[in-house]
């Protein structure tokens, strides 16, 4: 039994807890903003967990993993505009749109690889910015406001803060349970293995592109599933979460948090957001020590040292966080 | 049809343009193997100091020399703190640690001129109109662009083919080990390189500037094209990113002006104006996605790779 408490899990464990009793916290000191902020945080992980089975465990490199969260977003948005308010037809459809989607840019991407896998992705989801600035009907460049959340009748009520949140986390403990069945199944190995040798893969019998395809489109799909999500969290959904600093936010997170480690991207979604919105703080306080009184604006700049932060990342601790962690227990 | 000229006349400005970017990302990936999302920036810097010095010299082309000067240096410098620890890593390392530049560079500039954005005015000879066709009436100015940047393009060609650096950065492509067992201070050759690349950035930003608003970001949409380019063109191939580029401004500037058109022939004037904007962005993409299908390499492929 002792095996199951290496630091790493324990951290697993502990910040599962925090997230499940974060509303109870919210609740006892008012600060309701939290939650807001975390279902957020949740939604973005999600993505990132959807974003790590095609990079982390299959090599390949997308960066243009934020096109499917807005693709299911604007599905919601399109068909609340449209008057189909039901989530039992929003939701599957979404799901079905970012599969194709997925699908179609699969197969024109995945006959490439390296740099112009990283390229192309990121020019098709370019692509679908641009077509969502151009949809004047549906806000254009400003945006779309959704008036309703997705209708689940009586089953469930998705306007109430707290059981959305609820809603969010549950989806996504079941996002990365079912990631952890993917990748330890023998479809899952075959893609690792297509990760480490994919001439040899080949060789032994097994058509690659079919698997590193399909596993595309269900990554395609969770992550269409955390567009959903987030459109019904902001009632509002923009060609800007489209933008392709947002893929590389995804890709940041994967890789802060541990890239080809199940939850590694729940850690990095959280560590990466939760630093956004502390390290102006943390500036502000610097600056406190430092020059004895608050810089006026230095806290605007915290992106100034995240950028070289995560060169730093790069150069020094590539496993992420769960990489440390996994460190912690071998000590 | 005279609008049609004027349209082409556009697409090979934006192509121009475009070459000026995918020149340097090519090169830069052709020889040291790197993956650069901060070129983008490089193209903000030249447009920001662009603006200042022509502010400061009072004269256009004064400030132009010293912020080609400048993103040269620039460049250098970047390359010898940061760039230069990423060689030979995963194409990942060199994806996120140029996205972390890029944040770095946004907020230095916003530091140093503001968030608001620039403007930089043009000598008034070069704000009127000439005749290039009969008939057909074209700003100075975009002529200047297409000039000046067949006139780089030039250079640049003499410069890789016809001297002996350039030998040396083709050596470099072909086989760095070689090129640095035969004495050749392989370091120095891709600063140089980097360098060359981030004063083609600059360029094209400089040149950018008075037609656009000098602003935060401005780079990051046109890296985009610029990568669309290099994938048409073949990556490591100059000539390659030159034929694209034209291309893709063509097919780009031509589309917008004329699609919206096209479409009302077959669809209902409603359908026409929302498809076309859409579908006319797509278009270039779509170019691309059928290079791939039957050209993967590009169209010029490197001969090396």
């Amino acid at each position: 039994m002792t095996a199951l408490l290496t630091p790493r899990n324990v951290f697993i464990v502990a910040l599962i807890a925090l997230l499940a009793l974060l509303p109870v916290y919210a609740l006892l000191t008012g600060h309701t903003f939290i939650v807001t902020l975390f279902t957020r945080i949740v939604i973005l992980a999600m993505a990132a967990v959807s974003l790590n089975l095609i990079m982390g465990f299959g090599g390949m490199v997308s960066f243009g993993h934020a096109a499917y969260i807005g693709i299911g977003g604007y599905v919601i948005g399109i068909l609340a505009k449209e008057g189909i308010g039901s989530g039992f037809v929003q939701w599957p459809l979404a799901l079905l749109v970012s599969g194709l989607f997925a699908l179609s840019v699969g197969a024109l991407c995945l006959r490439t690889r390296g740099v112009y896998f990283i390229m192309i992705t990121l020019a098709f989801s370019q692509m679908i910015y641009y077509v969502a600035i151009g949809l004047d009907r549906y806000g254009g460049d400003d945006g779309l406001t959704i008036q309703k959340r997705s209708d689940f009748g009586a089953i469930f009520d998705l306007s109430d803060r707290t059981r959305f949140y609820y809603l969010c986390l549950v989806l996504l403990l079941i996002t990365v349970y079912l990631l952890r069945r993917i990748v330890n199944s023998r479809f899952g190995l075959v893609i690792q293995g297509g990760r480490s040798n994919e001439r040899r893969m080949r060789a032994i019998g097994f058509p690659t592109f079919r698997y590193k395809l399909i596993c595309f489109v269900i990554a395609g799909m969770l992550c269409g599933l955390s567009g959903v999500l987030l459109a019904n969290h902001t009632n509002f959904i923009s060609p800007a979460i489209m933008h392709w600093t947002r893929s590389g936010d995804l890709i940041v997170m994967v890789v802060l948090g541990g890239m080809g480690s199940v939850f590694g991207p729940v850690i990095g979604a959280v560590a990466l957001l939760v630093l956004e919105e502390a390290l102006p703080y943390a500036i502000g306080f610097a600056s406190y020590l430092i020059v004895g009184k608050e810089v006026m604006g230095a806290r605007e700049y915290w992106q100034l040292i995240l950028g070289p932060m995560l060169l730093l990342i790069v150069l020094f601790a590539r496993g992420g966080i769960d990489g440390l962690l996994m460190r912690a227990r071998r000590d | 049809m005279l609008y049609f000229i004027e349209q082409c006349l556009n697409g090979i400005q934006l192509g121009m343009l475009l070459f000026l970017l995918a020149a340097g990302l090519t090169l830069v990936f052709g020889i040291m193997d790197l993956v650069n999302l901060a070129h983008g920036s490089l193209y903000m810097i030249g447009a920001y100091f662009a603006a200042t010095f022509a502010a400061w010299t009072g004269s256009f082309v004064a400030g132009a020399v010293l912020a080609l000067g400048a993103s040269l240096l620039v460049g250098m410098a970047v390359e010898v703190t940061a760039i230069r620890r990423l060689y030979g890593r995963d194409h990942l390392d060199h994806v996120l640690g140029t996205f972390g530049l890029i944040l770095f560079f946004n907020e230095l500039v916003r530091l140093i001129w503001g968030p608001a954005g620039m403007t930089l005015s043009l000598p008034s000879q070069m704000l009127s109109a000439v005749q290039v066709l009969p008939g057909v009436y074209y700003p100075v100015y975009r002529l200047v662009i297409i000039i000046t940047t067949l006139v780089v393009a030039l250079l640049l060609y003499v410069l890789v083919m016809r001297t002996r650096v350039g030998m040396l950065i083709r050596a470099g492509a072909s086989n760095r080990e070689m090129v640095g067992a035969l004495g050749i201070n392989i370091k120095l050759l891709y600063t140089l390189v980097f360098g060359l690349g981030a004063a083609l950035a600059g360029f094209a930003g400089l040149m950018q500037a008075p037609i656009l608003t000098v602003q935060i970001g401005m780079g990051e949409n046109i890296l985009i094209l610029a990568f669309v380019v290099i994938i048409i063109g073949g990556i490591g191939s100059i000539r390659g990113a030159f034929v694209a580029s034209i291309i893709v401004g063509l097919i780009d500037a031509v589309g917008r002006a004329f699609l919206p058109d096209l479409l009302r022939l077959f669809l209902s004037n409603n359908a026409a104006s929302t498809l076309g904007p859409a579908l006319s962005s797509m278009m270039i993409y779509m170019l691309m996605a059928a290079i791939l299908v039957f050209r993967p390499e590009g169209l010029f492929p490197a001969a090396n790779r």
